[in-house]
C-alpha cells in the first residue's frame, strides 16, 4: 500500500504518461463499471432479462462480483508486468464495485428469490453448502469494504490493514466454489473463472518466491 | 411414505381439455367465453414492470403477448393463468443447443425435422422405422392444458397438441416381457451444435415404466399454442410427462424401444444422487442442493414473480397418478 500512496503523491507535472493515462482513465473506469448496473435496472424496468428475470438478475449480479474480483486481483501483477504501477490507483474502486455486485447479488436473491421470508433464508443458508459458501464470502467481503479508506489503513497500520486484506484471496475462492456448486451440469463457465483465479494467485506464489518479498 | 393429494387443490377435471371442446373450438373463439378466457389468461396476470405506455418498445410490447388465435386454449385456473408463447418458447432446457436457457431458441434453427422417422423396436410386436407422418396419421391430436414443473423450481403452464403415448404403443404391441419404455434424442452434432460438448452422455435418453407411459395423462406433442412444436420446444415429437420434472419429457425422439430393464437414463447417469430414474413432483422430497417445497411460476413479471407457490405433489395430478405408485418410497425412488 505504501506504493500506492508514494504513486499518488507525485506531481502532476513530473508524472510519467502511464500515471497521467491511468489517472485521466479513472472516471471512464467508474462509468464503465457501473453500465452493467445500469443495464440490469433498465432491463428490469422493460422487462427485457427473459422470461426468469429474477434468476437472470441473480446470475448476472453474481457474474459481475466474480468478474470485478479477478479485476481487483489483476491490478498487482499488471502492475507488477507492466511497471505501470500507477494502475494501484483503481484497486480500492474495482475491489469496491466488487462488493456492490456481491451486495446486489444478495439483495436479489434474499429479496427477490426469497421473498425476504428470513425463515427460508436461513434454512436455505444452513442446509444448502454452495448457499452457506455464498453467502460467508458476502460477510467477509464486507470488513474490506468498510476498511478500504486511507483512515482505516492508518488506524489499522499498513501490517495489520494488509493481513486483513489477504481475505480478498479466500473471497475469491469462496465465490469461485459458490458458482461451481450452484450450476446444474455445466461447469465450463466456473472453470475459466477457476483457471484465471488460479493464474493470479499461481503469478503471486512464484513472485513471492524468487523475489523472498510478499507481492500483495 | 404414501403420498396424499392436498384437499385445496384437487385436480379439476377442467384442467384436461375434452376433445369436444378443441373439436368446437372456432364456436368459441369470438364467444363472451372466448373473451373471458382471453382477459383471463392475458391481461389478469399482472405485469407490472415494463407493461407501461412505452409502446415504442416493440420487443417489449411484443413480450407475453397471447396471438388472437390463442383464445381457445384456457388458463387451468385463475391461479394459474397460460404462460405466454413467448416465455414458453425462448427459456428452455435443451442442451443439444446450447446449455443457457434462451441458446435453444437461438441456436436451433440447425435442426431439420423434416423428414423425420422414429425408429420402434425391443419388446414389440411391431417392431420398425416409421415415418413421421405414418407414425403420426392414426392419431388425433388433442389439446392438453398441463403444468410444467422444472427440477431446477420454475413452472409454466403450457398448451400442448398431441397424443397419448399409450395409443402408439398399443399400435407397435409390446410383448409380454416390456416392463420398461425408453426413448431417445437425436444425436447428430451438425444439427445439434451444443453435442460437441460432453455436458452430458450423448444421446439424451429417458425413459417410463410401461404403467407411466400407459398412463392417459401421458403424451407425444408435436405442437404447442396450436403451432407445430419450435425446435427449441423438441420438434417434431416430445414426450410430456406432467406430473414428472421437466427432464423426463424428453425432445426430439428418434427412437422408441421397449425393454425390459430400467432404462439408463442421461440425468441419472449424470448425477445419480440428484436425479432419480422417477423424477416424481414432489415438494417433500429436495433437490440435494435445493429445496423442492416451492416454484416460481414464469410468465407473470418480475414483481409478481417474487412470490414463490408451493409445489403440489405430482405436480398437481397425484389424483390421477399416485396409484402408479401405491406402496412405494418416493424418498428412495425420487
Amino acid at each position: 500500500m505504501s506504493t500506492a500512496a508514494r504513486a499518488e503523491r507525485v506531481p502532476r507535472s513530473r508524472a510519467a504518461p502511464h500515471v497521467r493515462a491511468v489517472r485521466a482513465l479513472k472516471p471512464v473506469v467508474f462509468l464503465l463499471s457501473l453500465l452493467p448496473l445500469v443495464l440490469l435496472v433498465r432491463g428490469a424496468f422493460t422487462d427485457s432479462l427473459g422470461a426468469n428475470p429474477i434468476e437472470a438478475l441473480e446470475l448476472r449480479t453474481g457474474h459481475w462480483t466474480l468478474r470485478f474480483l479477478l479485476l481487483t486481483l489483476a491490478i498487482t501483477p499488471v502492475r507488477k508486468l507492466t511497471g505501470w504501477s500507477a494502475l494501484i490507483g483503481w484497486r480500492r474502486m474495482l475491489g469496491l464495485f466488487t462488493f456492490l455486485y456481491a451486495t446486489l447479488h444478495f439483495i436479489t436473491y434474499a429479496a427477490l428469490d426469497q421473498a425476504l421470508d428470513f425463515g427460508l433464508i436461513v434454512e436455505d443458508v444452513a442446509e444448502h453448502p454452495y448457499v452457506t459458501i455464498g453467502f460467508a464470502t458476502w460477510l467477509l467481503l464486507i470488513p474490506l469494504a468498510v476498511t478500504s479508506t486511507k483512515g482505516w489503513v492508518r488506524r489499522l497500520g499498513g501490517k495489520r490493514w494488509v493481513a486483513l486484506h489477504r481475505l480478498v484471496y479466500v473471497c475469491a475462492i469462496g465465490g469461485s466454489v459458490h458458482y461451481l456448486w450452484a450450476v446444474k451440469q455445466d461447469i465450463r463457465g466456473p472453470l475459466l473463472y477457476m483457471s484465471i483465479l488460479a493464474l493470479l494467485l499461481g503469478w503471486r506464489l512464484v513472485a513471492t518466491r524468487s523475489s523472498r518479498r510478499p507481492a500483495a | 411414505m404414501l403420498l396424499r393429494t392436498s384437499p385445496e387443490h384437487p385436480i379439476r377435471s377442467s384442467e384436461i381439455t375434452p376433445e369436444a371442446v378443441y373439436l368446437n373450438r372456432r364456436h368459441f373463439i369470438g364467444a363472451a367465453a372466448g373473451a373471458a378466457t382471453l382477459a383471463t389468461a392475458a391481461f389478469l396476470a399482472p405485469r407490472i414492470l415494463g407493461r407501461g405506455s412505452n409502446g415504442g418498445n416493440q420487443s417489449s410490447a411484443a413480450a407475453g403477448a397471447i396471438l388472437p388465435q390463442d383464445r381457445r386454449f384456457k388458463a387451468l385456473g385463475p391461479d394459474d393463468p397460460l404462460t405466454p408463447y413467448d416465455k414458453v418458447t425462448t427459456y428452455n432446457n435443451f442442451y443439444e443447443f446450447g446449455t443457457g436457457k434462451e441458446d435453444p431458441s437461438q441456436n436451433a434453427g440447425t435442426l431439420k425435422t423434416d423428414p423425420w422417422s422414429v425408429q420402434v423396436d425391443g419388446e414389440a410386436g411391431k417392431p420398425g422405422r416409421y415415418a413421421l407422418e405414418d407414425l403420426l396419421s392414426p392419431h388425433k391430436l388433442e389439446d392438453r392444458v398441463y403444468r410444467l414443473r422444472c427440477v431446477e423450481g420454475w413452472s409454466m403452464v403450457i398448451p400442448w397438441q398431441g397424443f397419448p403415448l399409450r395409443d402408439l404403443l398399443r399400435r407397435v404391441e409390446p410383448t409380454s416381457a416390456a416392463r420398461y419404455v425408453e426413448f431417445t434424442t437425436l444425436h447428430d452434432v451438425k444439427q445439434m451444435p451444443g453435442q460437441r460438448f460432453r455436458v452430458l452422455d450423448w444421446p439424451y435418453v429417458e425413459g417410463l415404466r410401461l404403467d407411466e407411459a400407459m398412463h392417459p395423462l401421458t403424451i407425444l406433442a408435436t405442437g404447442l399454442y396450436g403451432r407445430d412444436l419450435p425446435n427449441q420446444n423438441g420438434a417434431p415429437l416430445r414426450l410430456v410427462v406432467p406430473w414428472k420434472y421437466g427432464f423426463k419429457s424428453i425432445k426430439s425422439i428418434v427412437r422408441i424401444r421397449l425393454t425390459r430393464d430400467e432404462p439408463r437414463t442421461s440425468w441419472n447417469l449424470a448425477a445419480p444422487q440428484e436425479y432419480g430414474f422417477y423424477a416424481n413432483v414432489n415438494p417433500q422430497v429436495d433437490h440435494p442442493r435445493w429445496s423442492q417445497a416451492t416454484e416460481r411460476r414464469l410468465g407473470g413479471g418480475l414483481l409478481a414473480e417474487i412470490r414463490r407457490r408451493p409445489t403440489l405433489p405430482f405436480n398437481g395430478y397425484a389424483r390421477e397418478v399416485e396409484s402408479l405408485y401405491s406402496g412405494m418410497d418416493l424418498g428412495r425412488y425420487y
